[in-house]
C-alpha cells in the first residue's frame, strides 16, 4: 500500500481543561474515502479541523503529504491549498458573486490569471450542476446550491484532499440529496475524502473506512460492511441503532 | 383571570387608547406643541437681544458669503473659511482613517506588543482633552519636530479621531462572521489577503454609519484649531466680528454653515447606504 497522505499519531487536543481529542491515531491513504461519525461533542469536527490547521493538536504528531505540521510550522499555509474544506454553514463570501467566490482563491493564492481562473471556475460549476448561477450572489441561492458552490470553491484550488464537516447538517431535507450526489460523483473521480456526516446511506455507498468516535476517542475503525453489520464495540452498535432506527 | 375565561375573549376588540393618550399621540398636536415651544424660545432670544439694545445688521452679512463687484461674482470670506475647514478636515480624516486602521489591526493582531501599543495609544488619546492635545502638538511637539500650526492642527485632529475610528474598525471587523476567516484560511489565504479581499469589504457596511458620525464629529471639532489662529471657518468668523462687532449675526451664520455641511454629509451617506444596500 502507498504512503498515507494524512497520518495522525497519538494526537491530543485540549480546550482549556476539556480533553477534546484523546490519543487519536489514524491514517488516510491517497484515494481513500473515510467517513467519521459519532455523537455530537465526540471530537469528529475537531479532528478534521486539525487536518487543515483550523485547530492545532497539543501533542502527538500529524504528517500531511509527507510534512509534519504543528502550530508553529510554516508549511501549513502551503498545505491548505492541497487540503480543501467544506463547512456545515457553507461560509461562502457574501460580497462576491458565485463566480468570484470560485475565482478569488486561484487568483490571489495560486496567482492564476483571471481568464484561467474563470475557466477552472466554470468547469467546476458544471461539475456541481449549477453553471447558470455563476453571476448570482450566495444569498440568492438555496442552501443546497450554496453548499455545492462551496464544494466547487474547494475544487477550484485543485486540492488533493477534501474534508467535509457535516456538509448536509444545515440543509433542508429536500436539498440533502443534491449535495450528496455531488459528493458521490467526487468520490467516484478518485478524490481523497474525509467526511464527518450522519448520512449513513452515503457512507455505505462510498466509504472505504468507517470511523466511530466518542468523547474524543476513536472507538472503532473498520470497513463499512463490518461496521454496519457487525461492529466490534457495543457503543458503536447502540449509536447505529439510534440513527438507523427509522 | 383564569384560563377558562380566555375563551370568552375570542374576537373581542383590544382596549382603545384613552382620550388623553389619543390627544397627545396625534401628529397635529405634537407638531403644534413643537412649533409653540420653538417659537417661544426664538421669540425669547430676539426679545432679549432687543432689550439689551442689540443693533441687528443682517443686511451686512451676505457680503461675507458672496458679493457682486466690478469683477463679477465673488465668494466671501466665510466661504473661503469653509473651504479651509473642509480641506483641513478632509486631510485629518484621511490620516485618521489610515492610522485608525493600523491601530485596529495591531490590536487584533494577537501580538502582545501590538496589542499593548494599540491599547496604550487608545487610552492615552482618549483621556486627554482635545484642547490640551492641540496645545501639546502646537507648543511642544511642533517646535521639537518642526511643524507649523497648520500641521499641528491636522495631526491633533487625526490622532484624536484615529483613536475613535480604530474602535469603529475593530467593531466592524469583529462583526464579520468567524466562518469567513476559516473559509479564507482553508483556501490558503494569508492574514493580509483575508483582511483585504474578504473581511474589510464586508465590514464596510457595518462601519459606514459610525464613520459618517465620526466625519461629522471631526468637522465640528476642527473649530477648536481657531485657538491657535489657523485660518478656518471659526477663526474667520471671529476675525469678522472683531472688525464689525456683529457677533450675533456672524455666530448664527457660522453655526448654520457648519450645520449645512454636516447635514449634507449625513444625508448624502445615508442615501448612498440605501442605494447600495445588499441583502445578505
Amino acid at each position: 500500500m502507498d504512503k498515507p497522505i494524512i497520518e495522525a499519531t497519538h494526537l491530543d487536543k485540549f480546550y482549556g481543561t476539556f480533553h477534546a481529542l484523546k490519543d487519536v491515531s489514524l491514517s488516510v491513504h491517497p484515494g481513500e474515502k473515510m467517513v467519521i461519525c459519532g455523537p455530537s461533542g465526540s471530537g469528529k469536527s475537531t479532528l478534521i479541523r486539525c487536518f487543515n490547521g483550523l485547530e492545532w493538536h497539543n501533542s502527538g504528531s500529524l504528517v500531511i503529504d509527507g510534512v509534519e505540521v504543528h502550530e508553529n510550522s510554516k508549511e501549513m499555509r502551503g498545505l491548505r491549498q492541497e487540503v480543501g474544506m467544506v463547512f456545515q454553514q457553507f461560509n461562502l463570501f457574501p460580497h462576491l458573486t458565485v463566480l468570484e467566490n470560485l475565482m478569488i482563491g486561484p487568483m490571489k493564492v495560486r496567482k492564476l490569471p483571471a481568464a484561467k481562473a474563470e475557466e477552472t471556475a466554470r468547469k467546476y460549476l458544471d461539475r456541481v450542476h449549477i453553471p447558470e448561477q455563476a453571476d448570482k450572489y450566495p444569498a440568492q441561492l438555496s442552501g443546497g446550491q450554496q453548499q455545492r458552490v462551496a464544494i466547487a470553491r474547494s475544487l477550484c484550488m485543485e486540492s488533493r484532499i477534501m474534508l467535509f464537516d457535516e456538509p448536509t447538517s444545515a440543509l433542508d431535507p429536500e436539498m440533502i440529496n443534491e449535495v450528496l450526489d455531488v459528493m458521490v460523483g467526487l468520490a467516484e473521480s478518485g478524490m481523497t475524502m474525509v467526511v464527518v456526516t450522519h448520512e449513513m446511506g452515503f457512507a455505505r455507498k462510498v466509504a472505504d473506512t468507517m470511523v466511530f468516535m466518542e468523547e474524543g476517542e476513536i472507538v472503532e475503525i473498520s470497513p463499512p460492511d463490518q461496521f454496519f453489520t457487525n461492529p466490534s464495540s457495543e457503543r458503536c452498535r447502540l449509536f447505529l441503532d439510534q440513527i438507523l432506527a427509522h | 383571570m383564569n384560563a377558562t375565561d380566555l375563551t370568552g375573549l375570542k374576537g373581542q376588540p383590544l382596549p382603545q387608547k384613552t382620550a388623553v393618550q389619543a390627544f397627545f399621540g396625534s401628529t397635529y398636536v405634537s407638531v403644534a406643541i413643537y412649533i409653540i415651544v420653538m417659537g417661544l424660545i426664538i421669540y425669547g432670544s430676539f426679545a432679549g437681544a432687543q432689550n439689551m439694545g442689540y443693533n441687528w445688521q443682517w443686511h451686512r452679512v451676505p457680503q461675507y458669503l458672496y458679493s457682486f463687484t466690478d469683477d463679477g461674482f465673488q465668494l466671501g470670506e466665510i466661504i473661503f473659511g469653509l473651504f479651509a475647514t473642509i480641506k483641513l478636515s478632509l486631510t485629518a480624516f484621511v490620516l485618521a482613517t489610515v492610522l485608525g486602521l493600523l491601530i485596529a489591526l495591531m490590536r487584533l493582531s494577537g501580538l502582545v506588543m501590538g496589542h499593548a501599543v494599540a491599547v496604550g495609544f487608545l487610552e492615552l488619546i482618549r483621556n486627554i482633552p482635545l484642547l490640551v492635545l492641540l496645545y501639546l502638538f502646537y507648543y511642544v511637539l511642533g517646535p521639537i519636530f518642526g511643524f507649523d500650526r497648520y500641521w499641528a492642527s491636522i495631526l491633533t485632529l487625526a490622532v484624536f479621531h484615529a483613536a475613535l475610528i480604530s474602535e469603529i474598525f475593530r467593531a466592524g471587523i469583529n462583526a464579520v462572521d468567524k466562518g469567513q476567516w476559516e473559509a479564507a484560511k482553508s483556501i490558503g489565504m494569508t492574514t493580509g489577503q483575508t483582511y483585504r479581499y474578504i473581511i474589510l469589504p464586508q465590514s464596510v457596511r457595518f462601519m459606514l454609519p459610525p464613520m459618517t458620525g465620526e466625519a461629522v464629529h471631526l468637522i465640528k471639532s476642527s473649530a477648536i484649531v481657531s485657538v491657535i489662529a489657523v485660518a478656518e471657518l471659526t477663526t474667520i468668523g471671529r476675525n469678522i466680528i472683531s472688525d464689525t462687532f456683529m457677533s450675533f449675526e456672524i455666530w448664527f451664520t457660522v453655526a448654520i454653515v457648519y450645520m449645512v455641511v454636516t447635514l449634507i454629509l449625513s444625508f448624502g451617506v445615508s442615501y448612498l447606504e440605501r442605494r447600495y444596500a445588499v441583502d445578505h
